[in-house]
């Protein structure tokens, strides 16, 4: 941590859950915000020229892939801590289908330790439902929540649990510890063998497609669930028209819900998936126009809470197969921002201040983390993002922070740009440099 | 002429003519040998198991004199795990043309025009496309009509997991034919309302009308999986038995991309029938096949001459 203080001079801050959209200047001390105001002295402090730029609360993901342990090919930790900070973000939610798979204290303090150790984003592991997430008995909520970890965010993110009777009592034993259940939707029967979206292209394609209705009649379960239980429910990806439906439905009658939609799912179809290239794949699929726009407009009004990324690094080897036979999954943090900026907020459909809420204080609001997400106040951390919304640059793979190559973003231009990224004070991201203490 | 064929929609109306015309005057005199492709090397690169296909390239790059590789993912460096784009890499390296292709993953042969430099041909990839099934199924159907504009024809049976009816509804489109799908509604293809065909699941009121009636192979996994409760009732519902062959047109063609479930989707003596031309459809396979090389690997020179100009 940088001993002297730090003035960010001159920047638009913008926190919409403190109400404030301005040329404010920062002042940090020891981590924390010290003054904001106008025309705040530099002396002593290194002054950080932020005319042009907008601060605000760095960003937090719900459902990011780290890999580590078992996948350190794809990504590490530590590669991953990059990409996050690269991307704007303090915070991340590490899903719990690694090699072991975090469904016990020792996993998920053994990433929570690494992640410490790193230094650059903070890393909270989420613990697996089902242990082994084979979708057969619960994990031990509560070793994993007492463990350093506190773990208080549950998923078998990857697989669905199928079983309601287990899905059930995951949702209602979570209680004990405040946490939420998120349950990847994905009805086995009717997504078997899918490759991609089920529809004119997928018919096209010859490839077997997952329908809408696989995704909805989870959600459509786990929604009556959690009114049964009156639990927390987090709905991750949504990616169907039909699901948007389903939970503005279930908000509306008080269930306790709250959903993420990713950056792909808002901006891609699946008429990419004709280069048949595995790039584009990922679960859920790509879907339809008509389902971007529902996607969108329940971002705009609140039925999706959040933005996450569902970051999914992949091996080159594994992604450059035949389309059927690779994994699914895309990476997602240091494009996240950007892509939205440039498809919402330049293109006139959201403001900026509602993509910031998205995708930091209502995340970190979901999932209870303190420290993040705002508000930018005298006396709370200095948990950044700074970036410039004129930027314009090409999202070239082999220069991306993550370990792996498997962005769908690969060649567009995109605009805005992360500048600094600050965690409590301490720049992660500097000039557009991961700082990296770790070399 | 085009770099590859991955799907018939790499070729225009034009395009399938020209192959068509070309095969016209090898179809007229099969088994003579041309050194058009002298000192070319074609590599039939099989992931999946299949003989007339591959004969039938085999014997078409023969008869063009090219160098023929036969390539099958059985007993390779595949079962060693070697990936598809290193084996297609190392084959390439040993200096091959054209790789024509034949793959379980839909899409396979997509991949593979992205990491070699040679040409590549589709031989049917997983349920997505047989472009040349659907030129040789032209070629045949063009030996007995005179035009395809508005030409009836049916394709009966499992279009969902069919490569054949993919390529075969996409070309007669291109060609003009008014094509109509009939098959039991589980084994429709996802968003069939937008293949611009007539979509059909009772075959006998279809039957007195057609010019061409397609049978598609009907596979005993179907039943595995649930689409139809037995190849029994398939076979009493959707097959073409005598009765059903018999409200044909004088005129109607009967054809299968082979092999033939007989007794499932055709009973085994309509197969015989004078207007089945489902053995002249394997002979004209050779022809296309052989005409599809000439264009695409024979050069500027020979590609304007035609194939008496080699």
């Amino acid at each position: 941590m940088p001993a002297k203080p730090v003035l960010l001079q001159g920047g638009r801050v913008v926190d919409p859950a403190s109400g404030i959209d301005g040329t404010i200047d920062v002042l940090i001390e020891r981590g924390t915000i010290s003054t904001l105001g106008h025309g705040l002295s530099g002396e002593g402090a290194t002054v950080i020229d932020c005319r042009g730029l907008v601060i605000a609360p760095a960003f937090v993901d719900l459902h990011t892939h780290l890999r580590e342990p078992g996948r350190e090919d794809a990504e590490t930790i530590a590669s991953g801590s990059r990409a996050a900070a690269a991307g704007g973000f303090s915070a991340v939610c590490a899903m719990a289908n690694t090699e072991p798979v975090a469904d016990s204290a020792a996993v998920v303090e053994q990433v929570f330790n690494t992640a410490r150790a790193v230094g650059l984003v903070d890393v909270y592991p989420v613990g697996a439902i089902t242990v082994g997430l084979q979708g057969e008995r619960l994990a031990e909520f509560g070793e994993m929540h007492d463990s350093k970890a506190g773990v208080n965010f549950f998923s078998d993110d990857g697989r669905c649990v199928q079983d309601s009777g287990l899905m059930r009592r995951a949702l209602e034993y979570a209680k004990a510890f405040g946490a939420i259940v998120a349950n990847h939707a994905e009805d086995a029967g009717l997504a078997e063998g899918g490759a991609m979206n089920e529809g004119e292209v997928s018919g096209l394609l010859g490839l077997p497609g997952v329908p809408d209705e696989a995704e909805e009649l989870v959600i459509a379960r786990d929604l009556a669930l959690a009114r049964l239980t009156g639990s927390r429910l987090h709905v991750p990806h949504v990616s169907t028209a039909g699901s948007v439906e389903l939970i503005r439905a279930a908000k509306t009658i008080g269930i306790d819900v709250t959903a993420e939609a990713t950056p792909h799912h808002l901006c891609m179809t699946d008429t990419l998936v004709a280069s048949f290239d595995p790039v584009y794949k990922v679960a859920p699929p790509l879907r339809t126009r008509a389902d971007i726009d529902a996607l969108r407009a329940g971002l705009i009004d609140g039925t999706i809470d959040c933005v996450a990324t569902d970051h999914a690094p992949h091996a080159r080897e594994d992604k450059e197969r035949e389309f059927d036979k690779a994994p699914p999954g895309m990476l997602g943090l240091e494009t996240a921002f950007p892509v939205l900026y440039t498809e919402l907020v330049a293109a006139g459909l959201m403001s900026l201040g509602d993509l910031i809420t998205r995708m930091s204080a209502a995340p970190a609001r979901i999932r209870d983390l303190d420290g993040h997400g705002g508000p930018i106040a005298a006396g709370a951390p200095a948990t950044l993002v700074i970036f410039d919304t004129e930027a314009r640059w090409t999202v070239d793979p082999a220069r991306l922070q993550s370990l792996s190559e498997n962005t769908p973003f690969a060649g567009r231009e995109l605009q805005s740009r992360i500048v600094h990224t600050m965690l409590a004070g301490k720049f992660t991201v500097r000039d557009g440099e991961v700082v990296d203490g770790q070399r | 002429m085009i770099k590859h064929l991955l799907s018939i929609r790499d070729l225009d109306a034009d395009g399938i003519e020209r192959v068509l015309g070309t095969a016209d005057a090898f179809r007229e005199n099969m088994g003579r040998k041309y050194p058009t492709l002298r000192l070319k090397t074609v590599v039939n690169f099989f992931y999946e198991a299949s003989t007339r296909t591959r004969t039938s390239f085999e014997l078409a790059a023969k008869r063009l004199s090219a160098d023929v590789l036969n390539f099958a993912s059985g007993g390779s460096s595949v079962e060693k795990g070697e990936s598809l784009k290193d084996t297609a890499q190392t084959i390439e390296a040993m200096g091959v043309d054209c790789i024509i292709a034949r793959h379980s993953s839909a899409g396979a042969p997509n991949r593979l025009a992205e990491w070699v430099s040679a040409s590549v041909i589709n031989a049917g990839d997983g349920m997505h496309e047989h472009p040349t099934q659907a030129l040789l199924d032209l070629f045949t159907i063009r030996q007995h009509f005179t035009s395809f504009d508005g030409l009836r024809v049916a394709i009966v049976g499992d279009v969902a997991h069919s490569r054949v009816a993919r390529s075969d509804v996409l070309g007669l489109q291109t060609m003009g034919a008014d094509v109509t799908i009939v098959a039991p509604p589980t084994l429709l293809p996802a968003g069939v309302g937008s293949w611009g065909v007539r979509v059909a699941t009772d075959l006998d009121p279809i039957l007195p009308e057609l010019d061409v009636c397609y049978l598609l192979r009907m596979q005993l996994e179907r039943q595995k999986g649930g689409y139809v409760p037995s190849l029994r009732e398939y076979a009493r519902l959707w097959g073409l038995d005598r009765r059903r062959a018999a409200m044909l047109p004088e005129r109607a063609l009967i054809m299968h991309p082979g092999p033939m479930n007989r007794g499932v989707e055709i009973a085994a003596d309509v197969a015989e029938f004078p207007r089945s031309v489902i053995t002249d459809q394997v002979t004209n396979g050779i022809a296309v096949r052989q005409a599809l090389l000439y264009l695409m690997l024979g050069g500027p020179e020979v590609k304007e001459g035609g194939p008496d100009a080699g």
